[in-house]
């Protein structure tokens, strides 16, 4: 998100700049300030900033610290959640869990909506194959989630009736330890997999084209174009992709809730999942606040390395 | 740069004159098609399957199980998500007897989604006004700490935030659903600041010019020239929302203001693990999900060109 914020701000100062910037000498009225009119602008939405964000989340961090059931008062208790949690099995599982749930999102998605974007790009530039892959991402988590229950069902879902009449056994898919976290990461897969596709899609047809021309005099193979000029100029929008996706996924909560809830034993109980549990079924409001902050650290640091790492923001079309 | 010009030129003239005319059948070129096709098939098949399961009836779907049609093709299914059938009736198809008050639902998620809606994407635009036409100090420190709320996961702020509506006494009220999205969303403010600071100044000046205050030139200047825009964001904030499930899973998990993603879940987990009603189930899915369906049938162009610009620009 934040590449999104950094390159979209740069030409938008461009933009207005000659407009009304302090060094364009402009007739008539003069540059007063707005800042009266612009409050009223803003308050609303400052309202909704105040009250829905910033408060909660210094309550969040405030809660994180207490322990609090919603009934009386939050007691003071330190750092006793945080202890507790570093000696929780169950975080830890969740953890785990969920780290495995990215990785496998990672790999496919980011795999298949680069294939997927080069042939949009290469073969069909059509609005209604986009469309038809964007389809799925339109759905709600837990349409997606019902959908695949019924076609990935052990006794007659067309899946499996697909998989046993090809002489294979059948496929515990939400049932079995092994295969609960894989499905669910599928089925995520299957709802982004074209939305994605698009990002890098559009990313694509931001490169000029004289780019590979110029490659192409040169002799280079496709192979050393992809490498040496594709992927570099995409790398903002996969630093993009990338970052969205590993920050959708550590938050996955519908499909789980609607298909496994958490099961069987703990092999699906991600954290978001596991979060809403001690705070909501288990009325721990302290312990789930300290699990959320935990996992928003863990966002923060995630984006923070991606960034860091992939130099985002630099982009080596400029 | 004069060199780089012509030699693209002539590299392109080069090219289209000759494997353009004659294109011999090209193995890769086909190969690269069915991929697509099969991309597009994973994608939308599926749709079908739900639909055709949502027209059989569930006693016959075990033994017809791949028959490619509705096994038993009857509309019983959906009798059942509008309450046009009893129980036993349902029962008898196969059924297992939960019912979903589908207009109930249907009621509380159009007015979930419409009212957040409506209400974001217009405060966002006032906001996004402010952001962008006007000139004050600290603009830009402001703008960032709204965008760097687009950071904080939801379920972060969601547990406070429950905690604050169930102290306002709103829990399960369809205010308390709504209140947290009325007001902005970081991303909306992004979206259309982008639009505003692109807008040329000079009928806004002209207007500034004959004496119009800034509401007029916001509602009768800035608001039409951006109707295209809006109506984009207004599109997929209302997507977005009717498909919400976890606030209003927290906030609104009463009959009264049940929304359709949270009736779904509930539906599901009603059915028994021996028996659940797999049409029942599907039609009510493929009901829930038909608007969302129909607007992409109407601006379904809008729609996939508006995620280039939501990712990238």
């Amino acid at each position: 998100m934040t590449t999104t914020t950094a390159r979209g701000a740069a030409p938008a100062r461009k933009a207005t700049g000659p407009g009304h910037g302090t060094a364009a000498p402009r007739p008539r009225r003069r540059p007063r300030s707005d800042l009266k009119v612009a409050l009223l602008f803003i308050a609303p939405a400052m309202l909704g900033l105040v009250v829905f964000y910033l408060v909660p989340t210094i309550r969040g961090i405030y809660l994180s610290f207490t322990e609090y059931n919603i009934l009386g008062t939050p007691k003071w208790v330190g750092g006793a959640n945080y202890a507790a949690i570093a000696k929780d099995p169950l975080f830890w599982n969740a953890l785990g869990v969920t780290t495995q749930y990215v990785l496998i999102n990672i790999v496919l998605q980011t795999v298949l909506a680069l294939g997927l974007a080069l042939l949009m790009h290469r073969v069909a530039k059509s609005t209604f194959i986009r469309g038809s892959l964007l389809l799925p991402y339109l759905m709600a988590n837990v349409i997606a989630a019902l959908l695949w229950f019924w076609l990935l069902d052990y006794q007659i879902g067309i899946v499996n009736n697909i998989i046993d009449a090809l002489g294979l056994p059948r496929v515990a898919f939400f049932g079995s330890e092994e295969w609960a976290i894989p499905t669910q990461a599928l089925i995520n897969t299957w709802r982004h997999m074209g939305y994605t596709a698009l990002l890098i899609f559009a990313g694509l047809q931001a490169i000029p084209q004289h780019v590979y021309e110029v490659a192409n005099l040169d002799g280079a193979s496709p192979f050393q174009t992809f490498r040496k000029i594709t992927m570099p100029l995409l790398r903002p929008v996969i630093v993009l992709v990338l970052i969205v996706t590993v920050i959708g996924s550590f938050q996955v909560f519908d499909t789980v809730a609607v298909t496994t809830q958490g099961g069987p034993i703990n092999a699906s109980r991600v954290l978001q999942f596991y979060i809403y549990q001690r705070a909501f079924t288990e009325s721990d409001f302290g312990y789930g606040s300290a699990l959320a902050v935990i996992l928003f650290v863990i966002l923060a640091l995630v984006a923070f390395i991606q960034m860091k790492f992939l130099k985002g923001n630099e982009s080596d079309l400029d | 740069m004069t060199t780089a010009t012509s030699a693209t030129r002539s590299s392109r003239f080069k090219s289209s004159g000759g494997s353009k005319r004659r294109r011999p059948f090209n193995w890769r070129r086909a190969g690269a098609w069915v991929l697509v096709i099969l991309a597009v098939a994973v994608s939308v098949l599926p749709f079908y399957w739900v639909l055709r399961t949502s027209l059989s009836s569930n006693s016959a779907l075990a033994s017809n199980a791949s028959n490619l049609l509705p096994a038993d093709f009857n509309l019983g299914a959906y009798k059942r998500v509008f309450g046009l059938q009893t129980a036993q009736e349902a029962m008898a198809e196969g059924g297992s007897g939960a019912k979903i008050d589908f207009w109930i639902y249907l009621r509380n998620t159009v007015l979930f989604a419409g009212i957040t809606t409506a209400g974001a994407v217009f405060f966002s635009a006032m906001a996004a006004y402010a952001f962008s036409r006007l000139r004050w100090r600290g603009r830009n420190a402001v703008f960032s700490l709204f965008l760097a709320t687009m950071m904080v996961p939801p379920i972060f702020t969601a547990l406070p935030n429950f905690l604050l509506i169930k102290n306002l006494g709103l829990l399960n009220t369809l205010l308390g659903m709504v209140l947290p999205y009325l007001f902005m969303t970081p991303f909306a403010i992004f979206f259309l600041r982008q639009f505003f600071l692109n807008m040329s100044r000079e009928v806004e000046e002209a207007a500034m010019l004959d004496g119009a205050r800034h509401l007029r030139i916001f509602f009768q200047i800035v608001l039409p020239n951006a109707a295209a825009p809006i109506a984009t964001l207004a599109l997929l904030t209302f997507i977005g929302q009717w498909n919400e499930y976890f606030w209003p899973l927290l906030v609104g998990n009463q009959e009264n203001v049940r929304v359709l993603t949270v009736g779904l879940g509930v539906f599901k987990s009603q059915s028994p693990q021996g028996a659940p009603d797999w049409s029942g189930l599907m039609a009510a899915t493929l009901v829930s999900a038909l608007p969302v369906l129909l607007l992409f049938i109407a601006f379904g162009k809008k729609i996939v060109n508006s995620i280039g610009f939501s990712g990238i620009k």
